[in-house]
């Protein structure tokens, strides 16, 4: 690992016990190794940042996360519990306890505005249409669409679909909640709002927010911790703070987004990539 | 050596399409195992009986109606050479309700609702709304694929019933209306030679196993199409080659079944 690991990143979270934690874990699809020996946790109250560039593997640690995908190698713990040997009713259980904003959005086509928030609510409580009314149109209102709710998601413009979704993840007032890229697509207004959102939700209702993103202005901003992965590994991690004054050549790259330094812009060869290359005749 | 290879290409095509037929009898078994969802959870399935039911109506009347004038039309010019005009009625109806209405109504329902279906479900693939789904602990097949299944099975006899219906109304209006046949006789030799057991029920029948068939082929089709505009293309291509042969092949079965002696 090249990294400079500050072992000592402050935290504003008061909580102890993670409740993610990543423990020299491998990661990847198949025969292809996306991350390796990656530790990271995160707290209770805190908001950590996953940074790196595009296909640096920070989607993919999501998934793991979420049980979508399982660890090569290593140990993932979510609330505490291992999620090597989960079965089914136990991973639904903890997801449960999760928020995700995924990359796309994922809203439903079929649904509305309103409906679409409401979806979690109507799945997993028994709340009647008053109670699921009020919160619904409380989490729009946080996102500044509550007078959106009407609105078919053909009619929401892409900026706006991903603040609906981001009112879906935490609806239910989630334990950990992931965001996956939150600011691409928004417009700086309201790209700093749902910055200071995620902040204010992990304050006040002392969630862990994950956040996996490139946006290194927004992010330096509400995070307690910074995680920077890349080239199939973690680079560094700490706080806003120490990475800024940070030294490393591919921190200070990344940050200021200089083109020349060690990393690299071309995609990694991959087996497969072999493969087709043998099947081509061509030298990898 | 040309031998060879041609026996391993058939060997390797013959182990794709087992490992296809497996997939889709697990998927069909996933599939049974959430059909509690219509009690628990009513509203879902009937809105999707009332959907798909919807999608395919106008063009299942519409057949209906033609199939119904052309029954009229080919019927007389047969019996009239044994001069058995009377009995139209009854061929019209044993047509439709044994045959033609469940065969037509599953092979239409193949083209408007099950490629809708599959579309439907791939593109919800391509943008991840499942996978939003399963990390909400919420269960995609109990959600979104089991009242879409109900629904089909649901929808498949009603729509049948108005295919036969419509048919025979057209037969009808051929025979009695346009070409002079007896009124009295074309309804009352029907009556008396229509058997609600051996020939309505089993026609229901049919077309109760055609809307388990078509509607599990297209939700399969979708479920595991590649989550592309050209995988999603290809999905709804199969549903309709594979749901038009697999309606076929099971009505030639059933019929030898139930109408033998």
């Amino acid at each position: 690992m090249t990294a400079s690991t500050d072992s000592s990143a402050t935290s504003n979270s008061t909580a102890t016990s993670p409740v993610l934690e990543f423990d020299n874990v491998t990661l990847g699809y198949g025969d292809f190794t996306v991350l390796s020996g990656l530790s990271l946790t995160a707290k209770a109250g805190e908001v950590v940042a996953v940074m790196g560039g595009s296909g640096s593997g920070k989607t993919t640690l999501m998934r793991a996360a979420t049980g979508q995908i399982g660890v090569m190698d290593g140990e993932l713990k979510t609330f505490g519990q291992s999620m090597r040997h989960l079965g089914r009713a136990e991973l639904q259980a903890l997801r449960q306890r999760m928020g995700v904003l995924f990359q796309h959005g994922a809203l439903f086509t079929d649904l509305d505005v309103f409906e679409n928030v409401a979806f979690p609510l109507r799945e997993h409580t028994r709340l009647d249409e008053g109670e699921v009314a009020l919160k619904v149109l409380q989490n729009l209102e946080a996102v500044g669409l509550k007078a959106a709710a009407h609105l078919k998601l053909s009619e929401v413009s892409g900026g706006m679909a991903r603040r609906v979704a981001l009112a879906r993840a935490i609806v239910r007032e989630p334990e950990l909640v992931f965001y996956d890229e939150p600011f691409a697509g928004l417009d700086p207004i309201s790209m700093g709002i749902a910055a200071r959102l995620i902040r204010r939700l992990s304050d006040k209702l002392g969630c862990a927010s994950v956040v996996i993103t490139h946006d290194v202005p927004e992010t330096f901003e509400i995070a307690d911790t910074v995680y920077i992965v890349g080239q199939g590994e973690l680079k560094a991690s700490g706080s806003p703070d120490t990475l800024t004054e940070s030294d490393d050549p591919y921190v200070r790259q990344f940050l200021e987004g200089a083109p020349d330094g060690p990393v690299a812009f071309d995609y990694p060869q991959t087996p497969a990539f072999e493969r087709w290359c043998r099947d081509k005749g061509v030298e990898p | 050596m040309k031998a060879v290879t041609t026996l391993a290409g058939i060997g390797a095509f013959t182990r794709r399409k087992l490992v296809v037929l497996g997939q889709l009898a697990r998927f069909f078994m996933q599939l049974l195992m959430r059909c509690g969802v219509i009690f628990q959870r009513p509203r879902l399935t009937v809105q999707q009986v009332h959907f798909i039911g919807n999608y395919s109506l106008i063009i299942i009347a519409v057949s209906g109606l033609f199939v119904g004038f052309v029954l009229g039309l080919q019927g007389y010019y047969t019996l009239n050479r044994y001069g058995s005009e009377e009995a139209l009625g009854l061929l019209v109806a044993l047509s439709l309700t044994r045959e033609l209405g469940p065969v037509v109504t599953a092979l239409l329902f193949a083209g408007r609702a099950g490629t809708s279906l599959t579309a439907e479900i791939g593109l919800m693939k391509a943008g991840e709304q499942l996978s939003a789904m399963e990390v909400m602990a919420v269960d995609p097949i109990r959600r979104v694929l089991a009242p879409r299944f109900l629904g089909g099975v649901i929808a498949m006899p009603i729509l049948a019933a108005v295919f036969s219906m419509v048919g025979i109304i057209g037969g009808w209006v051929v025979g009695v209306l346009l070409i002079g046949i007896d009124s009295g006789a074309f309804w009352s030799q029907m009556q008396n030679g229509v058997d609600v057991f051996n020939d309505v029920l089993n026609g229901v029948i049919k077309s109760v196993v055609f809307g388990v068939a078509v509607t599990l082929i297209a939700l399969f089709e979708g479920w595991q199409c590649k989550p592309t505009p050209e995988g999603v293309s290809r999905a709804t291509t199969r549903t309709v080659v594979a749901g038009s042969l697999v309606v076929l092949g099971l009505d030639f079965v059933l019929t030898a079944l139930m109408f033998s002696n």
